[in-house]
């Protein structure tokens, strides 16, 4: 019970972090890139939940941000719509695509996967490249607005935007947090443990598998819709493999399947890279190596390796007790009476 | 006519590379079971290696990409002794992230040496030759023979020596060759130098033809699971076969189809492959 | 009839792995399957849960053909199996890796587990308790708390068995649930599937350890290259010579 308290605490504690950083630091460059964070945290989570809870390593995750974003992009701009319903289009459009590619991916498994969605997120890159007439090519889309205002509140300002993105991701978050915490999220942990003998005991694997991706995707399509309208400007770039390396890199470092994974990876790596900036286009000498050796030592990243940590000391402290309580059995009886046997059910 | 004996020749060079590409990779998911992303990363090494060798020291054509061979080879090598081979029961998804992190390093490394522009190779065989009526330059020549003298000597070397058939043994089955005292571990490693050197002379080969940059090795590694994938994966004369398929399709839709969506053309081939036969086309099943 | 095959037919290729096999299933009793290694028992048990189709052939359960359903249907209709290796999730408690088990039997969604619904509530409350019920039934009551990275061989076959009642069966297929584990340990897994008999579940175990078998088994079937050679009590099935023949020619796995 103890745990739980702290581990609401430490939460309570980041949040009202959040909700008051904009007043502590003066700097808009901090800002920005902090809001920039939180959108990668969002498509991270919803990788998370695929690569993560349900074992399917999806490459593809770049053309489903890309996605999100191009059609609030085209949409907006283009078409004229509005902004919050072209918002909620974008997501719709998203999760669409999903579900179609979703159908067909799904019936690969392990690598199949990993390399169809591979290919698929070169696809949407190249369609997007290409697609002078829809996408703008090379040149991208300009001018994306902000998101309108809703009743007394304007998104015009860093602070404003970043509260909105804020609020996203703390969605996000409880979305995840349920979803893992439920028969929904058993379901899918039982999928990446053994598909065959999830199978077996009833669950209908592809139907969840799908939820799942599509879910998935919706994260992605969210974190590229919100993205769209803050930076304001889209190009091919945002579909290419290197952003889904860089996703999953977050993910490793902070922990895949892990719920606090995400935000850690994300803010850690962001940050890092922040203080590297002079190594520019060569961070990846440090990153690409680090992928490697926590895959190797540390699979489940910093979270995961925190928990092991914390297993390992409740199990010293465990077996300590036990001691003492066999220590204490040599002096009364009281303790040693053999196991009752179990009754019928 | 004359276009399209032009564009079948073609093929068969964009063909032959594919599939000395595609046969490292092929030979190291037969072994070990691993998609290596990295192998594109290999791929672009050898062609800078190469490269390298004959800015730099002058050194001529065939000796720079035996040099090639040699180092690509062998930093394939040290690739599965540090990062696979720990790796070698952990699940599935681990060597694929752990690949793509050697692939994003690989990168950033050549683009820290040799910087990001796109550069050319030159060639000592760049003069025009007919052929049967085609024009065609003479490195283009080259490729194709090149090419056809690797596969055979690979052949060879595969079905004709007690080194090549323990490769083929531990491929079919890999506790049974263990059981029966092949070394694996040698094998794993011989596979991953044959693969890196492969990948070497493919890019050494192509680099003259096409243009180096870090970047180089991206589409060439996709379209190489693709035909491993069409060829069934561990399979060697599918990724002989599957490359050529690819390299024909390639040229012929660049002509008649649309320049800009050619290299769409593999991955729409294995979407609507792996949407029909989701284990890939030749498959076996499994008990 | 309970639970039948009708000459079910399995081909690999050009092995034929399940030739022509036709049995039934005692309702209420243990059911064996024996045979020398690569008999086809395994395929036999693939064929009958859904993990692969026949290539002719029928399962009949109550007088239900069940032979195209797919194996997660078949585990609805109360038909549950256990594999003879149980990947559990290792990072997580013994009562966790079983909650999953009674699913199934429920009908939350996404959206109840993101709104927290009635539903959603009521159906936690219920794979839990049915959770903590099957634990208890196999006698892990003890070490339902603990990391399933933590428990031992026997306390895994047990967990493994769990799972499959979660699922409300009302016959288990049990894949040699006895193989790896010392002579004790399998005098209790015995105890177990007749307790298991005694509250109505039909068991059906494929096993290589032959006195267990002979002690346990109501019925028993033989295969042998994929043929059923012989069928009928412990009795008859010690005194058949085919069945003698067949495990003296075939491998020693008696």
């Amino acid at each position: 019970m103890a745990a739980l308290v702290n581990r609401r605490t430490v939460i309570s504690g980041f949040i009202l972090l959040a909700l008051v950083f904009p007043f502590l630091t003066k700097n808009s460059y901090v800002l920005h890139i902090l809001t920039l964070a939180f959108i990668w945290m969002i498509a991270v989570y919803g990788l998370n939940l695929l690569a993560g809870y349900t074992g399917y390593l999806s490459l593809a995750h770049a053309g489903f941000f890309a996605i999100g974003a191009y059609s609030l992009g085209i949409l907006t701009v283009k078409v004229g719509m509005n902004y919050w319903l072209a918002f909620l289009s974008s997501l719709i459009i998203t999760c669409i695509l999903g579900l179609l590619i979703g159908l067909i991916a799904l019936r690969t498994k392990e690598h199949f996967f990993a390399i169809y969605t591979l290919c698929v997120g070169y696809i949407i890159y190249l369609v997007i490249d290409k697609w002078d007439g829809l996408t703008g090519g090379v040149r991208g889309l300009i001018g994306i607005p902000v998101p309108a205002g809703v009743g007394p509140l304007s998104f015009e300002e860093p602070q404003s935007q970043y509260y909105l993105i804020l609020f996203f991701l703390l969605l996000t978050v409880l979305m995840v947090y349920r979803i893992v915490h439920s028969l929904s999220g058993r379901t899918f942990i039982a999928i990446r443990n053994s598909e065959e003998l999830a199978k077996t005991l009833g669950i209908a694997t592809m139907k969840n598998k799908l939820m799942v991706f599509v879910l998935s995707t919706l994260f992605a399509g969210l974190a590229g819709v919100l993205y769209a309208s803050f930076i304001r400007f889209i190009g091919p770039d945002i579909g290419y493999i290197t952003i889904t390396f860089d996703l999953l890199m977050y993910l490793l470092v902070g922990g895949i399947g892990t719920l606090a994974g995400p935000i850690v990876g994300t803010i850690l790596i962001v940050w890092v890279s922040q203080s590297l900036q002079f190594l520019q286009d060569f961070r990846m000498l440090i990153f690409g190596p680090l992928l490697t050796l926590l895959i190797i030592f540390y699979p489940r990243g910093i979270i995961g390796a925190f928990y092991e940590w914390k297993i390992k000391r409740q199990e010293k402290k465990r077996m300590r007790a036990l001691i003492k309580k066999h220590k204490d059995a040599e002096f009364s009886d009281a303790n040693s009476v053999p196991d009752k046997k179990v009754k019928e059910g | 006519m004359d276009i399209l004996s032009q564009q079948l020749f073609n093929g068969l060079t964009i063909g032959s590379v594919y599939s000395l590409v595609a046969l490292g990779l092929t030979l190291v998911y037969g072994i070990l079971h691993i998609p290596n992303f990295a192998h594109g990363a290999m791929y672009m090494l050898g062609a800078y290696v190469t490269l390298t060798m004959m800015l730099l020291w002058g050194i001529h054509y065939w000796l720079a990409m035996a040099v090639s061979v040699l180092v690509v080879g062998l930093l394939s090598v040290l690739m599965e002794r540090l990062v696979f081979h720990p790796l070698r029961n952990a699940p599935p998804i681990h060597d694929k992230i752990a690949a793509i992190g050697i692939l994003l390093f690989l990168e950033a490394l050549a683009q820290l040496i040799w910087g990001a522009d796109y550069r050319s190779m030159g060639t000592p065989y760049g003069e025009v030759i007919n052929l049967f009526g085609l024009t065609v330059t003479m490195q283009r020549v080259l490729i194709n023979v090149g090419a056809v003298v690797v596969m055979l000597l690979l052949y060879l070397f595969l079905k004709k020596t007690m080194v090549g058939s323990t490769i083929i043994a531990m491929a079919q089955n890999r506790e049974g060759a263990h059981l029966v005292g092949i070394n694996t571990n040698k094998v794993a490693m011989l596979t991953f130098l044959i693969s890196g050197g492969l990948a070497a002379i493919a890019a050494s080969l192509a680099a003259p033809i096409n243009l180096v940059f870090p970047g180089m090795g991206h589409l060439v590694i996709l379209k190489a699971f693709v035909i491993i994938i069409l060829g069934g994966m561990g399979s060697i004369p599918g990724a002989i076969l599957g490359g050529y398929i690819l390299g024909f399709s390639e040229s012929l839709g660049a002509t008649y189809l649309s320049n800009d969506y050619k290299d769409i053309i593999a991955f729409l081939l294995l979407v609507i492959i792996l949407s029909f036969r989701p284990k890939g086309l030749f498959a076996r099943e499994g008990f | 009839m309970f639970l039948e095959t009708k000459a079910l037919t399995k081909q690999f290729g050009g092995l034929i792995a399940v030739n022509d096999v036709s049995f039934s299933l005692e309702k209420g009793k243990i059911n064996a399957i024996i045979g020398p290694n690569g008999a086809g028992k395994s395929t036999f048990f693939n064929l009958v849960s859904g993990s692969h189709s026949p290539t002719s052939g029928q399962v009949i359960f109550k007088d239900q053909n069940i032979t195209k359903l797919p194996p997660n249907k078949i585990a609805e209709l109360g038909i549950a199996r256990t594999f003879q290796t149980t990947n559990l999730f290792e990072q997580s408690t013994v009562l966790d890796n079983v909650i999953v088990g009674h699913r199934l039997r429920t009908n939350s969604t996404l959206l109840d587990a993101v709104l927290r619904t009635k539903r959603f509530k009521r159906e936690e409350s219920k794979c839990k308790e049915k959770a903590i019920e099957v634990l208890d039934f196999v006698g892990l009551t003890a070490v339902s708390d603990q990391l399933a990275s933590n428990i031992t061989q026997e306390e895994k076959k047990r967990v493994a068995f769990a799972l499959a009642l979660a699922t409300d069966p009302e016959v288990v297929f049990l894949d040699e649930p006895a193989a790896g584990i010392n002579p004790d340990e399998t005098e209790g897994l015995a105890e177990l599937m007749k307790k298991m008999v005694d509250r109505g579940i039909t068991v059906c175990l494929i096993e290589h350890k032959m006195q267990m078998i002979m002690k346990l088994a109501d019925k028993i079937m033989v295969l042998n290259y994929g043929e059923k050679i012989a069928e009928g009590t412990p009795e008859e099935i010690m005194n058949n010579q085919m069945v003698i023949e067949a495990y003296l020619g075939g491998s020693a796995s008696a």
